[in-house]
């Protein structure tokens, strides 16, 4: 897909996110505007899933690791034609199949997440299943640069690297924010590429922001053989909205209907100037 | 039947035999370890479908994570470690991972309960049953014998959803070898029958139980003996009817009295038919090292001990 069309796919998530959690007055709207571009590059160009057969026994796998970025999952599966662009709006709301996490129900999502550390395992599960079933698809995972303070990511590292599960991709979103503030004030899990390689994983550093770096990422991980891959990509939390980048009061807080404004106001900003830059 | 002439074998050894025969019947039963295989026994399904035992290392919490993820694939994971690691220190992966998205992951945890006897408080986990009942959807077994743990392992895997197994490392009395025996997941069984009072017994304690109902017998008092082996779902209806007989009723479990069989019968019964209950378990305490026939005798869960207690209560 053209890089214009994925900066508006990103956008389109990013209004999705912002719709969502103003909308259940709760979420985690940073860490998913951060990986709204990584979001947009695997359901609209890497991952082989179609949104017809959310079951499709060969199709590739992802697990949202940091699962409270639900928000940015959820509009990325609506505009991929999963479900209805508008039911983002009952994101986290009584009734809603729209879970404050990643639910197993909710089609196109491959596995519940959420609790911190966990999505990495059941990845790693997901790849040796497909070797041991002789299956050739992908699994992509995407854990948070605060989620790897858990101990069990490294465990799953370890598995993973030991078991040279090359059909495994580990994407570590660098926002170099968590709640209590920057990761390398609170228990800084850097350097994050040196301690991938030491388990055994191929590290590609890549800007979260670049379609032309993510792409060219995602191609070198598809070509290594015998090794996982981790893709750390750099990245802004909060990144589109302008009062919420770098910000890391905005991890686990909704827009209320001022800042919902401000935000669309924001995004709309960025849909003109992409409309206009499709129109040179 | 002279007591010398019991054959004596652990539960844990019909899970390891059980998952070699259920290998071969399924191409997709797939065993993780956490470095304890000879122990946990899996290494007898491993030497026989090397390909398709992995064994995880010493990472609980993954190897969880991993179950779930082959689940995903079609396969169907048994995991094992000890209890204290399988239920105790990866509960939360158990809840989060497997539980809540109700995956096909069977989890055989062995050493469970005080008969893990030398290694100690640390090794002995009296809170499995407790921790795993509170998962919806979960089923949890804790079978007597040999021949109870190979047909629990069958119908696990029969069993569509999350399963957890709970072994024990002593070799315990086979008491179930007989043709008429029958195993159904949920369903309790009457293995002595009787009318002055109801021994609701599970695990390695349904041989005590027998042991203090024939001693009771002695005395002029007919106990009725439920083997209860799977905890939840629990077979209420057996339960009720058997507290309405005999208007009494003692648990008996190598377990906390704190969350396990015994409050499992209490509250069927509180909510059922409210009956007094006596809990013989692990007393609110922590184990210590010793052989695990002194440690049953410590904690009186061995016949005598059901017999003393059973008298005290009637």
């Amino acid at each position: 897909m053209l890089n214009l069309e994925l900066k508006k796919r990103a956008n389109d998530i990013r209004k999705g996110i912002i719709e969502g959690t103003h909308s259940a007055k709760a979420g985690h709207p940073g860490g998913s505007l951060s990986a709204a571009d990584v979001f947009a590059f695997l359901y609209f160009e890497e991952l082989h899933v179609d949104s017809a057969k959310p079951d499709w026994e060969d199709r590739d796998r992802f697990v949202l690791s940091k699962g409270h970025t639900a928000p940015g999952l959820y509009a990325a599966l609506a505009h991929k034609g999963f479900f209805p662009v508008e039911d983002l709006k009952t994101l986290r709301k009584l009734g809603s199949y729209l879970q404050g996490h990643p639910d197993l129900h909710i089609p196109g999502v491959d596995m519940a997440s959420g609790s911190l550390g966990q999505g990495i395992s059941a990845a790693a599960g997901m790849a040796l299943g497909a070797k041991m079933k002789q299956k050739d698809y992908r699994v992509y995972t995407l854990l948070g640069d605060g989620e790897i303070e858990e101990g069990q990511v490294w465990e799953a590292a370890m598995f993973a690297g030991f078991r040279k599960l090359d059909n495994l991709c580990v994407i570590v979103d660098n926002n170099n924010l968590q709640i209590d503030g920057p990761i390398d004030q609170v228990c800084s899990p850097y350097p994050i590429d040196k301690k991938f390689e030491a388990f055994n994983f191929h590290v590609i550093n890549a800007d979260a922001h670049d379609f032309d770096s993510l792409r060219a990422a995602f191609a070198e991980a598809r070509a290594t053989k015998g090794m996982p891959t981790c893709i750390v990509i750099k990245s802004i939390k909060g990144k589109g909205v302008s009062y919420m980048e770098n910000n890391a009061d905005w991890h686990g807080k909704a827009p209320n209907d001022a800042e919902y404004e401000i935000a669309m106001a924001d995004l709309d900003k960025i849909e003109k100037e992409l409309a206009e830059e499709a129109n040179k | 039947m002279a007591e010398q002439t019991v054959k004596k074998i652990a539960t844990r050894e019909g899970y390891g035999e059980a998952l070699r025969e259920l290998g071969a019947e399924y191409p997709q039963l797939v065993v993780l370890d956490a470095d304890l295989a000879a122990s946990t026994k899996t290494a007898v399904f491993g030497k026989a479908y090397p390909d398709r035992h992995i064994d995880c290392g010493i990472a609980e919490a993954n190897m969880m994570g991993v179950a779930a993820g082959l689940s995903l694939s079609g396969m169907i994971p048994f995991v094992s470690s000890f209890a204290m690691f399988a239920a105790g220190r990866a509960f939360e992966q158990v809840r989060n991972s497997i539980g809540y998205p109700h995956l096909n992951v069977k989890i055989g945890a062995t050493h469970a309960g005080v008969t893990v006897g030398e290694d100690g408080a640390s090794h002995q986990c009296n809170e499995d049953i407790a921790l795993m009942r509170t998962i919806p959807g979960m089923v949890v077994m804790c079978p007597s014998d040999y021949v109870e743990a190979k047909a629990a392992v069958r119908a696990a895997i029969e069993h569509d959803g999350p399963v957890y197994i709970r072994f024990g490392r002593a070799a315990v009395s086979v008491i179930n070898d007989h043709p008429s025996y029958h195993f159904e997941i949920g369903k309790g069984t009457i293995v002595r029958p009787g009318a002055d009072v109801t021994i609701v017994a599970t695990g390695i304690c349904v041989d005590s139980a027998m042991g203090a109902a024939k001693l009771l017998e002695a005395d002029g008092i007919q106990a009725e003996v439920v083997n209860i082996c799977t905890i939840k779902p629990l077979d209420e209806q057996l339960i009720v009817e058997s507290a309405r007989k005999t208007g009494k009723v003692v648990t008996v479990e190598e377990h906390s009295v704190i969350g396990g069989l015994g409050s499992a019968v209490c509250d069927c019964l509180c909510a059922n038919l409210p009956t007094p209950v006596k809990k013989l378990g692990m007393q609110d305490v922590f184990g210590t090292s010793g052989p695990a026939t002194e440690l049953v005798h410590k904690y009186g869960l061995d016949a005598e001990g059901v017999y003393k207690s059973v008298k005290e209560f009637l």
